[in-house]
């Protein structure tokens, strides 16, 4: 991105002083990344859910606006704008309305340190692990701020269980976080891709027994910092009327749940970038396009977002599959299950370091027949539901 | 450097902008009718009593200060993690077993901590119930006696 504003500056934008171009450089960044990938991302996985939740339930799902309803969430942000904005009454007005706008600032920040190709990322920070952490804290901030300034008791309800969730679960996220840069021997993302390989056995995921834990352990951590079901908690629907943003209507409302779409990009983004490889492309195909062309860097990105959306589609898919858990369960699986665990697979993957500083193959290709196996079996039984529930009729995305 | 952090501002700004402009956009476009009945909190249909600002439960605050202790732990062995991949190729990795230990010892007594908090039972979400009554510890037995009785008489 620097040496993007540079080359900008000296080509075409010479008569402006450098800083200039910098700051048009930087907001150039912030607008593409808003409106091009996080708004769309944003509105398509919210249609995208609704209608793989009708396919899960055997419903046929939103249809009507646009060709197969894909333009839904251009009605539902329409509808949300023509909206009546209320406050109530007892409300705590600056709190109340601070509360959206630190939620979505937590999410949209996050976006400065994604790499989505080897040249493309808006800022590769030195800490970049430390500031994702950082800025999904700013998120409780606003969660509490919406629970507690509603005035509220669902509301309140709500905000308490999301502080506890959430800080609770960033205690295994930064454990499980720990083994891949232990690996990678850095906290800058794209330095952390690089150390890895394009291929499946050059991923932190396949290279030890502890990683491979340390992911299930990250995954489910992110899907609770997340607040996606099976760990929805603070807007349990059936408990809690809508949890903290129970108060909230039209704009407000729609950017809690911006927020909490865009989000799930971020989860992908960070498993991806510490254990699959990130924009990793193997060498033969990014030369058929040659290494530095524009081709290449799109190549990478497709890999990326390939990845991260298996990733968001599995988590989707564990919402309309799994039931919530209770209050005590979520908080016992953190602290009794997943933190020692975490600092357990922390401990083995520095002895595996120092034992083995070049890796074990066969302990890689082990794990991969592992997870290839689970693969499998994962969509033979997709495969097996399908039949025995006879959904051949609804498979068919034109009724 | 500060080419990179300032990136981070530009998304600051760039993000309250955003929200900033669609609720003045949907201020412009919105009816405005407010009510009574609009501007009072959802209590399922019910009309709201008392507030909801009360002391909470005590729980969550032994939460927080549990996590505040593991992540400023969690925290400290960051920078370690960081340079462990150059220690291990340091001296035949003699260096890399030394700086193990002393993390592993510094985690190791927070982890008792965390041992010790699990088997005091302070991370049970359902503590078993035992009031005080003069000095006299009243078992989970005893206390649902108690409350089944209580019960009773109110009906």
């Amino acid at each position: 991105m620097e040496n993007f504003a540079i080359h900008i500056h000296e080509s075409y934008l010479y008569g402006l002083p450098l800083s200039v171009v910098n700051l048009i450089v930087m907001f150039g960044a912030a607008f593409v990344v808003l409106l091009g990938f996080v708004a769309p991302f944003a509105g398509l996985l919210s249609f995208i859910e609704r209608r793989i939740a009708a396919r899960i339930q055997c419903r046929i799902g939103p249809n009507r606006v646009g060709p197969q309803g894909l333009l839904q969430f251009l009605a539902d942000g329409v509808k949300s704008l023509f909206k009546e904005d209320l406050i109530p009454k007892v409300a705590d007005k600056p709190l109340f309305i601070i509360a959206p706008y630190l939620v979505f600032l937590g999410m949209f920040t996050s976006f400065v340190v994604l790499p989505f190709s080897s040249q493309w990322i808006v800022a590769d920070l030195n800490v970049g692990i430390l500031y994702l952490f950082a800025t999904a804290a700013i998120t409780v901030v606003g969660l509490v701020m919406a629970g507690w300034g509603s005035g509220s008791k669902w509301s309140m309800l709500g905000g308490m269980r999301s502080a506890a969730q959430i800080i609770s679960y960033e205690i295994p996220t930064g454990l499980a976080a720990l083994t891949a840069i232990l690996l990678a021997g850095s906290l800058s993302l794209q330095e952390i891709i690089a150390a890895q390989g394009p291929h499946p056995w050059q991923w932190y995921f396949f290279d030890n027994p502890f990683t491979f834990i340390a992911f299930f352990i990250l995954f489910v951590a992110l899907v609770a910092e997340g607040n996606r079901a099976p760990f929805d908690l603070p807007e349990a629907e059936t408990e809690l009327v809508s949890g903290y943003n129970t108060e909230y209507s039209g704009m407000r409302f729609l950017f809690f749940f911006f927020a909490e779409w865009a989000h799930l990009y971020v989860l992908g983004a960070i498993l991806t970038t510490l254990f699959l490889g990130g924009w990793q492309v193997p060498e033969s195909l990014l030369a058929s396009v040659g290494a530095e062309s524009i081709a290449a860097r799109i190549l990478e990105l497709v890999f990326f977002q390939l990845k991260i959306y298996v990733l968001v589609f599995l988590v989707v898919q564990l919402r309309w599959t799994v039931p919530r858990v209770r209050m005590d369960q979520m908080m016992d699986m953190c602290w009794k299950y997943l933190v020692p665990i975490g600092f357990f697979c922390v401990a083995g993957v520095a002895i595996w370091m120092m034992l083995f500083p070049d890796g074990v193959s066969f302990v890689k290709y082990l794990l991969i027949a592992f997870s290839s196996a689970m693969v499998l079996y994962y969509f033979y039984k997709v495969y097996r539901n399908f039949k025995d529930s006879r959904a051949e009729l609804e498979l068919n995305p034109f009724v | 450097m500060l080419f990179n952090f300032g990136n981070i501002l530009v998304f600051v700004l760039v993000g309250v902008g955003f929200i900033a402009v669609s609720l003045l956009l949907s201020r412009l476009l919105q009816p405005r009718f407010p009510t009574a009945e609009k501007e009072a909190l959802y209590e399922c249909g019910e009309l709201p009593t008392d507030s909801a600002w009360i002391n909470y439960n005590l729980r969550y605050y032994l939460v927080a200060v549990i996590f505040i202790i593991f992540d400023v732990e969690i925290a400290f062995i960051y920078p370690v993690a960081t340079v462990f991949k150059e220690w291990i190729t340091k001296d035949g990795g003699a260096h890399a077993w030394l700086v193990f230990g002393e993390v592993a010892l510094f985690v190791g007594i927070l982890f008792l901590g965390l041992v010790y908090v699990l088997v005091k039972g302070d991370l049970n979400w359902f503590k078993k119930v035992t009031i005080r009554e003069g000095g006299h510890r009243i078992t989970p037995e005893e206390a649902t006696a108690i409350s089944s009785h209580s019960q009773g008489a109110q009906n």
